[in-house]
Order: C-alpha cells, then sequence, then structure tokens
C-alpha cells in the first residue's frame, strides 16, 4: 500500500544545491506547454498581422507568466503538496528549493513577462497577463481552492485566458471569438480535473482539499462532469457557428464532443478509475486535437 | 554533495543564466528594431 509523504519532507537537504533542471520544474513545465499551444492558436485565430518578433515576444511572456504562477502556486501549497503522492516530489516539498527562493523566483518573473508585455507588445495583453496571473494565485490558489470544491470551476478561468491575451496581442482588444475559445478551455477545466480527482481522490483526501469527490462523493461528481461536457461540447461547436473557424473543425468537434460525451456516460456506469483515467487522458486529447484543427484549418485556408 | 559535483552544478546554473541574459540582451535589441521599423 502507498503511503502519503510525510510533512517533514519539507525540510531542506542541507548540502543540495539547486540545478537549472529543479527551478525549471517549479514552473510547472506540463501545464506550461498545453499554455504555450492555446495561446497559439489563440494568435492565430486572430486577425490581422503581427511582426514575427512580437508574437514570439508574446507567446515568450504569456509562458513565463504561466510558470510564474506555476512556481506561485508551489510555493503557497508546499505544505499540502507535501501531504500528496502525486505531488510529494515537487522541488519545494522534496527539500529540493526552499519556499523563500521559489516565492523571489515567481514573483521575479511574473514581474518581467507582465512589463516585457506591457512595454512590448500591447497594454491590453500585459494587463490580462498580469490579471491571469493574479487570478490564478489569489483567486484559485489561496482564496478557493482549499474552501470550496467549486474551486476548480471558476480557478479555471485562469487556464482559460492564454488564448485571450494571444489575441488580445495581435488585435489590442478582447473580441466575441477571443471569448468563445476561452469559454471552451474554460467548461472543459472541470471534466478534466473532476476526471482527475476521481482517481486522486485519496490523495486530495490527505491533503485536506475540498475537491467534489471528497465532499460531496463520488456519484455527484460523475453527475458534474456529465452536466460541463454537455455545456463545453455546444461551447466547442460555437466557433464554426459564429463563422471564425471552418466546417473541418466544426465536424471535429462535433466527432471528439460525441466521444467525449460517451466516455463520460460511461464513466457515470461503470464508476472504475480505469474509465476515470481514459476520461482524463482523452480530456487533454480531446482539447490538444480541438485547438490544433481550429488553427490548423485557418492557416491552410490563408495559404490557399 | 562532492565538491566536484557542487561546482559542475553551479557552474551549470551560471551559464544557463548568462545564457538567458544573453538571449534576453538580443531580444531586447531586436525588439527595439522592430519597433523603430528597420526591420
Amino acid at each position: 500500500m502507498q503511503t502519503v509523504a510525510p510533512i517533514e519532507n519539507q525540510t531542506m537537504h542541507r548540502d543540495y544545491l539547486p540545478g537549472v533542471g529543479d527551478f525549471f520544474e517549479l514552473l510547472k513545465p506540463r501545464v506550461m506547454s498545453l499554455v504555450i499551444f492555446t495561446a497559439i492558436i489563440g494568435m492565430v485565430m486572430a486577425p490581422g498581422d503581427i511582426h514575427p518578433v512580437i508574437a514570439f515576444t508574446a507567446i515568450l511572456c504569456i509562458a513565463v507568466g504561466a510558470g510564474a504562477a506555476g512556481c506561485l502556486n508551489m510555493w503557497y501549497e508546499a505544505d499540502i503538496d507535501a501531504r500528496m503522492i502525486r505531488t510529494a516530489d515537487r522541488p519545494i516539498p522534496s527539500g529540493r528549493i526552499d519556499r523563500q527562493t521559489a516565492l523571489h523566483f515567481g514573483v521575479a518573473l511574473s514581474t518581467a513577462s507582465v512589463l516585457m508585455m506591457g512595454l512590448s507588445v500591447n497594454y491590453v495583453a500585459g494587463a490580462l497577463l498580469l490579471m491571469t496571473i493574479l487570478f490564478y494565485v489569489l483567486v484559485y490558489t489561496v482564496w478557493l481552492k482549499r474552501r470550496t470544491p467549486m474551486n476548480i470551476v471558476i480557478g479555471g478561468a485562469a487556464g482559460a485566458f492564454p488564448p485571450l491575451i494571444a489575441w488580445a496581442a495581435v488585435t489590442g482588444d478582447v473580441s466575441i471569438e477571443a471569448m468563445v475559445m476561452f469559454g471552451i478551455i474554460f467548461m472543459w477545466t472541470p471534466p478534466h480535473f473532476w476526471a482527475l480527482s476521481l482517481f486522486s481522490c485519496k490523495d486530495y483526501k490527505a491533503a485536506g482539499i475540498p475537491m467534489l469527490p471528497v465532499v460531496s462523493g463520488e456519484a455527484e461528481t460523475r453527475t458534474q462532469i456529465i452536466l460541463y461536457t454537455l455545456l463545453m461540447v455546444p461551447m466547442s461547436v460555437l466557433p464554426w457557428v459564429l463563422g471564425f473557424a471552418g466546417p473541418v473543425y466544426g465536424m471535429v468537434a462535433m466527432i471528439l464532443g460525441a466521444v467525449f460525451i460517451y466516455l463520460v456516460g460511461a464513466l457515470a456506469v461503470k464508476k472504475d478509475i480505469k474509465t476515470a483515467r481514459r476520461t482524463f487522458f482523452y480530456s487533454i486529447f480531446y482539447l490538444f486535437t480541438l485547438f490544433a484543427v481550429m488553427g490548423g484549418e485557418v492557416m491552410i485556408g490563408r495559404m490557399l | 554533495m562532492p565538491l566536484h559535483e557542487e561546482h559542475k552544478k553551479r557552474a551549470g546554473r551560471n551559464y544557463a543564466l548568462g545564457g538567458i541574459l544573453l538571449a534576453m540582451v538580443a531580444l531586447f535589441f531586436i525588439i527595439t528594431l522592430v519597433k523603430l521599423s528597420v526591420i
């Protein structure tokens, strides 16, 4: 049987010198990759021209800002990370980096990314990036995560901002198309994280985080996953309905959405960890494919 | 941690930081050229 990592793991290893990899790990590189990807698609979808150097700078700022927010999240959550098997090996709870260093690193990167975005791209994109970092750190991490099972619903907005910021980097404003892209990720977040929480329930319980399966039970979580998936699928078709994504995207969105609905339906019937795991991994594939097709079709259309 | 290993790690960190600073200088220079419509 696996045991929960002891809290004393948080003490620093005296003879350990943190390396580049440890600092990189603080930036949550896997989350960052999804952020970069959705931001690039947001930029591709936006009408208008942007100089490649400014586009690169905007994506870099979004990536660094997202990493900085992840770093500040790890700084604040070091105590609960140490109690969960999934997160016990992160740099702070495993004693490779002390909390103070992580805090300084996160604040420095946040400040640098926002300033650079505001000064070299535009003020709207800079303000949106600042809002995203503050939302993730203050609203989600500090305020909601330890207080309510709806933490992921509201907090999920932070992860939905990158295409909106990238759109603003190109156009200098926020339009309905950008809001729809925001809406897709916003609606996708609860089914994604609740599927994860279904097979990491013990971890969350041990850490005292009020995730939905811990507070309301697995049956209610499955119902909520179905509800949010049913809201997410029509939202995913909207780009095609509104005319800023092509028919191939519309078709793919409907097929992928139907598979998603089938999977969450199976999750409600089978009630096993295997199906929860499958739903979780499918949700990642779903979002990647949806945005790849959305951006890919528009790019091909522009080339023809 | 053995001393040579610590030196190696410290050198790695310094090279990484130096590389990032150089890249930032280059990026700021290029952004300036873009903003001045030179490129």
